[in-house]
C-alpha cells in the first residue's frame, strides 16, 4: 500500500476572471518508507500540493488519499496530524517568538494527547541533536539551523509516518545545510519515515530522495529515479533546461 | 591600476554586552575585475560592502586606514561629498528587489531619477536613456514596463530593473550583495550573464558578495572567503576547488553533489583557531 496516493489533483485560488490554477491534474504515488521530491521554479505549484494536502489550500479536487484514508475538503481530523506533520521553509517564522522551546514542544505534545510530556520533550531534543540545554530557549537565542531542529522535532512530537518538508533548508547556510540535511537522512532511518520533499535545489533532491518529480506551470512534467537525474538523462526537455541551470557555467 | 583600495577596515557594533566586531581588519583592493566575498551568514560579507559606500548606520562605527578611491580616501569626505559617491561612481545591488524598489513610484520615474541625479539634462533625454538602458539588460516591452509598478514585474525582471538603475550614472564600481539569491536558478544565469557583459563592456570593477561558492567560481576572476569578519582565504575563482584553508574546504564538502552519491554530507568542523589568525590581504 502506498504512504500517500494522488490522483488528478487540481488545486485553484479565486474565482472567475481572477482565478488561478496553481495545480493541475497531478497524480503521483509514495510508497511506504520512501522519499520523494517535487522540484520546479517558483510558481510551479510544488509547494501548493503540499498545502492541499494539509488543509492550507482549501480548494481542490481530485483524490488525495493518506495510507488508505481519503481526504475531503480543509478539515483535518486528529489522526491525520498524527500520522502527517509539515515542516516549513523558513524557520524565523514558523517558531513563536514568545514561546520557549520547551513549551513549544509540549504544547504540540499535549494537542496530539501524549502523556508522559516531560520526558518525551527530552527525548526529541535529544533525537534532533539539541540537548536539554535548550529546552528553555527562546527562538531568538537559536541560530538558523538549531531553530530548523526545533521544527523538525515538533513535527515529530506526534511520531507521525509522513513527514512533508517544504525547503527545509533553503534559508540556511551551506554547512548549516549538511548538518540538517544528514539529521534527516537519519530520523528516516531511526523512524522508518516516509518523505515528500519540496526544493528547488536539485542536488538537494539528488541526494535526499528515491524518486522525484518535475513541475512547471502547475503540471507535472515527469517522474523520475534520482540515479536518471544524476546521468543527467531525463526525457522532457525541460528537466534538461533546468539540470543545465543548476550544474553547468 | 587599482580603482579602490581597502585598508585595515573594521565594522565595530556597540551593545550591551561590550562591542561587537562585525568586520576585523580587512584590507584589500580592486582593479578592473570581478571580486567575489564569499562566506556564511554573520561572517561580515555585507557588511564590508555597505561600509565601502558608509552605509552602515549609527551606532555602527566603520573605521580604517583608508579606503581609497582613485587615491581619496572616502572615509574623510563629507556626508554630502559621499552622496555623489554613490550612484555616480559606485553603486550597489541589493539582494531582493521587492525591497529595495519604491513601491509607489513607476519603474520609469525611478530609473529617470537615478539618471539625473547625476546629470543634468531634460526629462526626455533621461526617458531616452532609461529605455535604452532597459532594452540593455534584455527586457522586451521596456515602454510597457517603464509605467509598470514594482509589484507588477516578477523578480527575475525587478532585479534587472534594479540593475539597470544601478548602472545608468556609468558608476566605476559595482558591489552586487546576493544580487540573485532571491531569483530561480534559470533566471538566475540571465541576470548574471547581463551584468557581466555589462561590466566587461564598460571596463568597471565589480564586488560580487555571495554564499553560493559554485556560483561564485564560475563568475568571478578573484575570491576572498571571509569567516568571523576577516579573509581567511583569497583564490582564483577557477581554482576555488582547490583552495586550502580547512574552512573553503569544509564548505566546499558540504554541498550535496549531483555526480557523486553519499549517505552522508561532511560536516564543518570548525576549528577556534580561525578566527584568531591574522586577516589575509586580498
Amino acid at each position: 500500500m502506498s504512504a500517500l496516493e494522488i490522483s488528478n489533483l487540481n488545486v485553484w485560488f479565486g474565482d472567475g476572471p481572477d482565478r488561478v490554477d496553481a495545480v493541475k491534474g497531478a497524480s503521483f504515488a509514495v510508497a511506504q518508507g520512501e522519499s520523494f521530491g517535487l522540484v520546479g521554479e517558483s510558481g510551479s505549484g510544488k509547494s501548493t500540493i503540499l498545502r492541499a494536502m494539509t488543509g492550507l489550500a482549501p480548494t481542490w479536487s481530485g483524490d488525495i488519499t493518506v495510507e488508505g484514508t481519503s481526504l475531503t475538503g480543509a478539515k483535518r481530523d486528529k489522526g491525520f496530524f498524527r500520522t502527517v506533520q509539515m515542516v516549513f521553509q523558513d524557520p524565523y517564522a514558523s517558531l513563536h517568538p514568545r514561546h520557549t522551546v520547551d513549551q513549544v514542544l509540549s504544547e504540540t505534545l499535549q494537542l496530539h494527547g501524549i502523556n508522559d510530556i516531560d520526558t518525551r520533550v527530552e527525548t526529541l531534543l535529544e533525537d534532533v541533536g539539541l540537548g536539554r540545554r535548550f529546552r528553555f530557549r527562546y527562538p531568538h537565542q537559536l541560530s538558523g539551523g538549531q531553530r530548523q531542529r526545533v521544527a523538525i522535532a515538533r513535527a515529530l512530537a506526534g511520531e507521525p509516518d509522513i513527514l512533508l518538508l517544504d525547503e527545509p533548508t533553503s534559508a540556511l547556510d551551506v554547512s548549516v545545510q549538511a548538518e540538517i540535511l544528514n539529521l534527516l537522512t537519519d530520523l528516516r532511518a531511526e523512524h522508518g519515515l516516509t518523505y515528500l520533499m519540496v526544493s528547488h535545489d536539485l542536488a538537494v533532491i539528488a541526494h535526499m530522495c528515491d524518486r522525484l518529480a518535475v513541475m512547471r506551470h502547475g503540471e507535472i512534467i515527469e517522474i523520475m529515479d534520482a540515479a536518471t537525474l544524476r546521468a543527467g538523462q531525463p526525457a522532457h526537455e525541460y528537466s534538461q533546461d533546468l539540470l543545465g541551470a543548476s550544474t553547468a557555467p | 591600476m587599482s580603482l579602490l583600495g581597502v585598508e585595515n577596515l573594521w565594522v565595530k557594533f556597540p551593545t550591551r554586552q561590550g562591542v561587537f566586531d562585525a568586520v576585523r581588519g580587512v584590507s584589500f583592493s580592486l582593479g578592473q575585475e570581478r571580486l567575489g566575498i564569499v562566506g556564511e551568514s554573520g561572517s561580515g560579507k555585507s557588511m564590508t560592502g555597505r561600509a565601502i559606500l558608509r552605509l552602515i548606520r549609527n551606532p555602527g562605527i566603520v573605521e580604517a586606514d583608508h579606503i581609497n578611491l582613485e587615491g581619496k580616501n572616502l572615509l574623510d569626505m563629507s556626508e554630502r561629498a559621499m552622496r555623489d559617491v554613490r550612484g555616480k561612481q559606485i553603486s550597489m545591488v541589493m539582494q531582493d528587489p521587492k525591497f529595495s524598489l519604491n513601491p509607489v513610484t513607476t519603474v520609469g520615474a525611478q530609473i529617470i531619477e537615478a539618471y539625473r541625479q547625476h546629470n543634468r539634462v531634460s526629462k526626455a533625454e533621461a526617458h531616452k536613456k532609461a529605455l535604452e538602458m532597459l532594452e540593455a539588460v534584455s527586457i522586451r516591452d521596456p515602454e510597457r514596463v517603464m509605467r509598470a509598478y514594482p509589484h507588477e514585474v516578477s523578480g527575475g525582471m525587478g532585479q534587472r530593473i534594479m540593475i539597470a538603475m544601478m548602472l545608468i550614472p556609468d558608476p566605476k564600481i559595482l558591489i552586487a550583495d546576493e544580487p540573485t539569491s532571491a531569483l530561480d536558478v534559470s533566471v538566475q544565469r540571465q541576470v548574471l550573464n547581463i551584468m557581466d557583459g555589462l561590466v566587461k563592456e564598460r571596463g568597471m570593477g565589480l564586488i560580487f558578495i555571495s554564499h553560493d561558492l559554485n556560483l561564485v567560481s564560475e563568475f568571478c576572476d578573484r575570491v576572498l572567503i571571509m569567516y568571523s569578519g576577516r579573509i581567511v582565504e583569497v583564490c582564483d575563482a577557477d581554482k576555488l576547488h582547490e583552495a586550502k584553508h580547512p574552512y573553503t574546504r569544509g564548505l566546499l564538502d558540504s554541498l550535496p553533489r549531483l555526480d557523486q552519491e553519499e549517505t552522508h554530507l561532511s560536516v564543518l568542523n570548525r576549528d577556534p583557531a580561525w578566527s584568531d589568525t591574522e586577516s589575509v590581504r586580498g
